[in-house]
């Protein structure tokens, strides 16, 4: 019997993988680099500036308050619902604006973070 | 009033709480073992339950009695004091929380030196700590005499003492594991024992016909009186208030409880959802209050004001009921947020005082440290409370505050954002701070009728003495930049990166 003329079969080469998948951006900001210092100091930008901007909407809403009712101080007379809209505003209102302002604080950090981990681990290209 | 069937539900309340906190404290005792369940309840609290035992403590006689009664005399310029508690803790949120529990820190002073690499600026914090810790302690002490007072008509010292012992007793067992039952437990106890008799009290009030007060005009105006100064004022206890949380030590202490950033940021969320939760029902007792108790607006007396109120409104046994309510919940005001407090004191002398006494030439192990050190957190300020003068409930809290924000506020704002703090500017920061707000606090103890621009700055300080603290902080902190602690990056990226992440966090 002949051996089928032809090109050999082809023979599958396996070994171990030899690039290690990359580390990630982790070590820039372990070695303190250049570029690791850039990544931290965005993140610290954005989530600063996350806090800010939550203190800001508190002050003009609810930090304004005691200006507003000194400039025009017939409002504790004004009645909304049957109270005093100082006592509305003061002794109702404000909570459920703090849990509001908290709760969008906390998803938008956590965002923040989510994002920074993931262009940490992306690989590098 | 006369010891005698009065007395009866207001005994019967203060010792059913006393047993239960005790028998809590106890239970707890099963889960604490280690040293790490004694100091941190090996910081696997779930946001839920911590979040109750921080409401729980921070949840103090000025906000279960001191604020009706201040609304009572004053009207809708004192719901700042509630309003101010609460949003404390979104500023704390947005600003501390996270980075505060990734930093690992255990106290404001472990805080201070692993972020500077100090013992100087360690051992201001320590001093800070205590004062402000004991600042607290004694309106704590104060309210609880008070309670007892007209509730079972005892002497004014039983109070402070029955609230120290039992604080000391749990403490120095249990330490954090078992408190943190007891507080959350305690929470609930006084949102119950508020909200309860408010809802009968406006049923009455309906059945009455609601009769209003005026309602209009002075007391509707939420902004102290007096014009400019009350303006000033009014701003200067915002200030206070909203900064002041972060650096109140209880508070800090309950963070590191957390197992991560994460969960820190949750429970302070669920903070700020049991505390509005709560501060809706003090403002009811005040209106009331000025509708069928308007002899108790004065200022010895507004302070007992929720206490008297259901038995003022209510005849009979029920009156008896929600009267024994109000006395259990305040009684639970004062224990919880003394034990909080005295935790903190005690862990903080237990690392820098007591852990460096030797007795018979060796030094104390931690946990015996820990417990004489509980026992000087609540004894000294226990004896001030029995021989210092009157302030009112919230208004002494409020001065704690007002130190708290001008002290440890810039050292937490300018260590967690900023990497230019130094050691050097750290302490005169805390240095400025602390000696603007203790001196105010002198002035204020003094003058007993505040009148004029110099008793407005004097009365409310944080307006002045937080941007002072701030901007020496900064200006010192330039001046010796060369001081700039090497490893500061290095501690910015463990106090912001997600726990995740795996990185070299120093």
């Amino acid at each position: 019997m002949t051996q089928p003329v032809g090109p050999p079969s082809r023979v599958r080469v396996t070994g171990p993988p030899r690039r290690r998948p990359p580390a990630g951006r982790t070590s820039d900001i372990d070695a303190g680099t250049r570029l690791g210092g850039v990544y931290m100091r965005s993140l610290l930008r954005e989530q600063l500036r996350l806090a800010v901007g939550v203190l800001l909407v508190m002050g003009s809403t609810i930090g304004l308050l005691p200006l507003v009712f000194y400039l025009a101080p017939g409002l504790s007379d004004v009645r909304l619902l049957g109270l005093p809209l100082g006592w509305l505003l003061l002794g109702v209102v404000v909570y459920p604006t703090l849990v509001l302002l908290g709760w969008g604080y906390v998803r938008r950090a956590e965002r923040n973070e989510r994002d920074f981990a993931e262009i940490l681990s992306e690989a590098d290209r | 009033m006369s010891p005698g069937l009065d007395a009866a539900p207001g005994i019967v309340a203060i010792t059913l709480v006393t047993i239960a906190t005790l028998a809590i404290g106890t239970w707890g005792l099963r889960f604490s073992r280690t040293t790490s369940d004694f100091f941190v309840a090996s910081r696997t609290v779930h946001p839920r339950l911590n979040a109750s035992a921080i409401g729980g403590e921070y949840l103090s006689a000025a906000s279960f009695l001191g604020v009706a009664g201040l609304v009572l005399i004053n009207g809708a310029d004192m719901l700042w004091y509630p309003v101010g508690w609460t949003a404390g803790y979104l500023v704390l949120l947005v600003l501390v929380a996270a980075p505060l529990r990734r930093s690992g820190a255990y106290t404001l002073p472990d805080f201070a030196e692993a972020r500077l690499g100090s013992r100087g600026v360690r051992a201001v914090c320590s001093v800070l700590v205590v004062a402000i810790g004991w600042l607290y302690l004694i309106p704590q002490f104060k309210g609880a005499g008070l309670t007892l007072r007209s509730a079972v008509g005892a002497p004014i010292w039983v109070g402070p003492v029955i609230v120290s012992m039992v604080v000391l007793a749990n403490v120095t067992m249990g330490g954090m594991r078992s408190i943190t039952f007891v507080q959350a437990f305690q929470y609930w106890l006084k949102l119950t024992a508020l909200l309860v008799p408010a809802a009968v009290l406006l049923v009455v009030w309906a059945g009455d016909g609601a009769t209003r007060t005026d309602g209009g005009g002075e007391w509707s105006l939420p902004l102290a009186p007096g014009g400019a100064e009350g303006l000033y004022v009014t701003y200067s206890l915002i200030v206070a208030t909203f900064l002041g949380t972060m650096g109140l030590p209880h508070v800090v202490v309950r963070f590191y409880t957390n197992p991560d950033g994460r969960a820190a940021r949750r429970t302070t969320l669920a903070v700020l959802v049991l505390l509005g939760l709560f501060y809706l029902l003090p403002p009811v007792y005040g209106a009331l209050g000025r509708i069928y108790a308007p002899e108790l607006a004065t200022a010895g007396s507004s302070d007992a004001l929720v206490l008297e109120l259901p038995r003022i409104m209510v005849d009979g046994p029920l009156g008896e009921v929600l009267t024994g309510m109000v006395t259990a919940g305040a009684f639970a005001a004062f224990l919880s947020t003394s034990s909080g407090l005295s935790i903190a004191v005690a862990g903080v002398m237990s690392q820098d005082i007591t852990g460096r006494a030797r007795l018979r030439g060796r030094r104390l192990g931690g946990v015996a440290a820990f417990r004489l050190g509980a026992v000087a957190a609540v004894t000294v300020p226990c004896i001030i409370a029995l021989l210092a003068p009157d302030l009112g409930v919230a208004r002494a809290v409020g001065l704690a505050f007002a130190m708290a924000a001008a002290t440890f506020c810039p050292l937490l704002l300018l260590g967690i954002w900023w990497r230019g703090l130094t050691s050097v500017g750290a302490i005169a920061g805390l240095v400025a701070g602390g000696i603007g707000s203790a001196v105010a606090i002198a002035w204020t103890v003094r003058v007993s009728a505040p009148s004029g621009w110099v008793d407005a700055l004097m009365g409310q300080p944080a307006a002045w003495t937080v941007p002072l603290a701030l901007v020496t902080m900064v200006a010192v902190s330039r001046l010796t930049r060369a001081r700039v602690p090497a490893d500061a990056g290095r501690f910015l990226v463990r106090l912001h990166t997600p726990e995740t992440l795996e990185l070299d966090r120093g």
